[in-house]
């Protein structure tokens, strides 16, 4: 059905074994970026239109000539395979069936912007996966592909050490200054950006963090070639993506398929439709910090950031969770804001304060207990949220909330109840000089 | 029981350390190995963290608490969590967290009294394409039923 190449899991038995992956072309595309001046490799990586796929779609190449030249400081290079967005399960994919492509990529990040030390940060939970990437790095290690010995393997001075190191439970160290922090050893508060990374990152050292998927799919841009690769699925956000359908679907699971595929595709096609025949009521396209869409407006959505932006939410990390007629949105709106309240690190006030106040509304609104000014409270709180913070944790808690609210507001209202006596009670907690001046700003 | 490390574990602290920029960096590997070894990290065991790691008790203290799978009181032998994020909420993950409350007899956080299993809602484990989940220990378990919830508690 799709002409789709799997570029970053391909389908070969035991891929995750050196021999196997060397035996498929493995590490020839580092080969071939030794041929090249490490600009050279930048300048094709910039060409092929790759852009991060950890949510924030920031060109690649572009990120990689951010780092300065020469070799007066150490640099860095840091994977995030922190992969904590609820909805998003596809590096442990990498991790699991093709973590040498991971290697081979950070081999060649690593010589196009001179580093000689890179970290694979993989979230805490994925026990079997940290040990699956262990013993990547170890076999690589141990065939000469990495340390000192690569230098004679692949007749060049240049040579690259990577440590696998295991997270702890925080989603929070999935934003990147804040996975610094945590690699470095202390509490994983986000750092404010500037300065930024390139300039002073890991140890104050210039440090660039990519993706997991974006570093595997590196080798295979240099394979193919940056043209052929940016021709493959939507233009402005060229390549395949790994999508994570989840929820509501007969088959979920991770599938490659290039950018721009249609999301009624995937859903209905690629995942067998929701069960029972049943219609989609809501969808969030990117994992749970994504603005959710209408099942009603998805004909004819394309799964790629250009087009995804132009309806006002996100490709994020193509966590796709389907949701049915059935599904209760008030009280998926709540799960995901105790899940934001939970995971906020407790820097900034207004996410700090402010998450907690959006489980507590919405916690009233499930419960039947609330009044429609509730609702609008509660898009004030995510306004006032959004935008207010040193990291983008704040944003990520903000927009599924007043998306939600955007595009359900009848589920909300209809939970609500115009009793008089807790009308009263808003008044009496207004005179507090709190809620009454949200509510009457809103009206 | 001495809450010290050996010196075996001493030299892999050493060699740990020796694979970062900042022997700080290895704080979270060493408190792994400390929580694998005594089961949780009590005061004690965070001040030898603290010692070996030559860094102030506070720092330790403060880094244990940033994170939620470094236990800061005793869990049991068998840690049961339960997933009841969106995508596991969507498959039934809640009434799978209700359920593993109702035969173990504990709630969110707590050990049963022989300290033998604890549980734990945890948030989304990464496993949305097997939801519901659950998670005993190290190992996932996807598409979860109450069933092989039972069948998983009984074999311990």
């Amino acid at each position: 059905m799709y002409a789709a190449p799997n570029i970053v899991l391909p389908i070969i038995q035991d891929i995750h074994k050196v021999d196997v992956y060397e035996s498929h072309g493995g590490y020839k595309a580092y080969r071939k970026a030794l041929t090249m001046t490490p600009d050279q490799v930048t300048d094709e990586v910039k060409r092929s239109g790759l852009r991060g796929r950890g949510g924030a779609c920031f060109p690649t190449g572009l990120k990689w000539s951010f780092m300065p030249k020469g070799n007066e400081k150490p640099k860095y290079l840091a994977i995030n395979g922190d992969e904590s967005e609820p909805g998003s399960f596809k590096d442990r994919q990498i991790f699991e069936q093709n973590p040498h492509q991971l290697i081979e990529g950070i081999l060649i990040a690593g010589y196009a912007m001179g580093i000689s030390k890179a970290f694979i940060y993989i979230r805490g939970e994925y026990h079997k996966w940290v040990e699956c990437m262990q013993t990547a790095v170890d076999e690589a290690y141990a065939k000469g592909f990495l340390g000192d010995r690569m230098k004679q393997t692949f007749g060049s001075d240049y040579a690259l050490d990577i440590v696998v190191h295991k997270g702890a439970g925080a989603y929070i160290c999935g934003e990147e200054t804040s996975l610094m922090n945590s690699l470095e050893g202390d509490r994983a508060y986000p750092r404010f950006k500037p300065p930024f990374p390139a300039n002073k990152g890991l140890w104050g050292m210039p440090t660039t963090i990519n993706n997991v998927e974006t570093i595997a799919t590196v080798p295979a841009i240099l394979a193919m070639g940056a043209e052929a690769y940016a021709a493959i699925g939507a233009p402005g956000h060229s390549g395949t993506i790994l999508y994570g359908v989840s929820g509501h679907v007969v088959k979920p699971g991770v599938y490659e398929l290039p950018t721009g595929t249609l999301l009624t595709d995937i859903i209905h096609n690629v995942c067998g439709g929701v069960p029972g025949g049943k219609k989609v009521k809501a969808v969030i396209p990117g994992g749970s910090s994504m603005p959710p869409l209408r099942g009603d407006e998805l004909e004819g959505i394309r799964m790629d950031e250009e087009s995804l932006k132009k309806i006002g939410t996100h490709i994020g990390t193509a966590g796709i969770m389907v949701m049915d007629e059935d599904t209760d949105i008030v009280a998926v709106t709540l799960r995901i804001a105790r899940f934001y309240h939970h995971e906020s690190c407790g820097q900034c006030t207004p996410c700090r304060e402010g998450c907690g106040w959006m489980e507590k509304v919405l916690h009233r609104l499930h419960h039947g207990e609330a009044t429609s000014s509730d609702i609008d409270l509660l898009y004030n709180v995510a306004s006032n949220i959004e935008g207010n913070t040193i990291c983008a944790l704040g944003d990520a808690a903000a927009w599924p909330v007043k998306g939600f609210i955007e595009k359900f507001r009848d589920e909300f209202e209809a939970r609500c109840i115009p009793s008089r006596s807790v009308v009263s009670l808003n008044v009496v907690h207004g005179r507090r000089n709190t809620a009454s001046t949200l509510v009457k700003t809103m009206q | 029981m001495s809450t010290t490390f050996t010196s075996d574990e001493l030299q892999s602290i050493t060699a740990l350390k020796a694979k970062y920029p900042d022997p700080k960096a290895a704080i979270m590997p060493v408190m792994w190995m400390a929580q694998k070894k005594w089961g949780w990290l009590s005061e004690d065991v965070m001040q030898e963290v603290a010692r070996v790691m030559d860094l102030p008790y506070a720092h330790v203290l403060g880094v244990a608490s940033f994170y939620t799978m470094y236990f800061k009181k005793p869990m049991g032998k068998h840690h049961v969590q339960v997933c009841t994020n969106v995508s596991c909420m969507l498959r039934g993950g809640e009434a799978l967290y209700a359920h593993a409350k109702q035969r173990l007899g504990i709630g969110h956080n707590q050990a049963t009294p022989d300290g033998k299993f604890s549980l734990e809602e945890v948030e989304c484990m990464g496993a949305c394409g097997g939801a519901p989940m659950i998670a005993i220990n190290e190992t996932f378990h996807e598409n979860a039923t109450k069933e092989q919830l039972d069948a998983l508690i009984d074999s311990y």
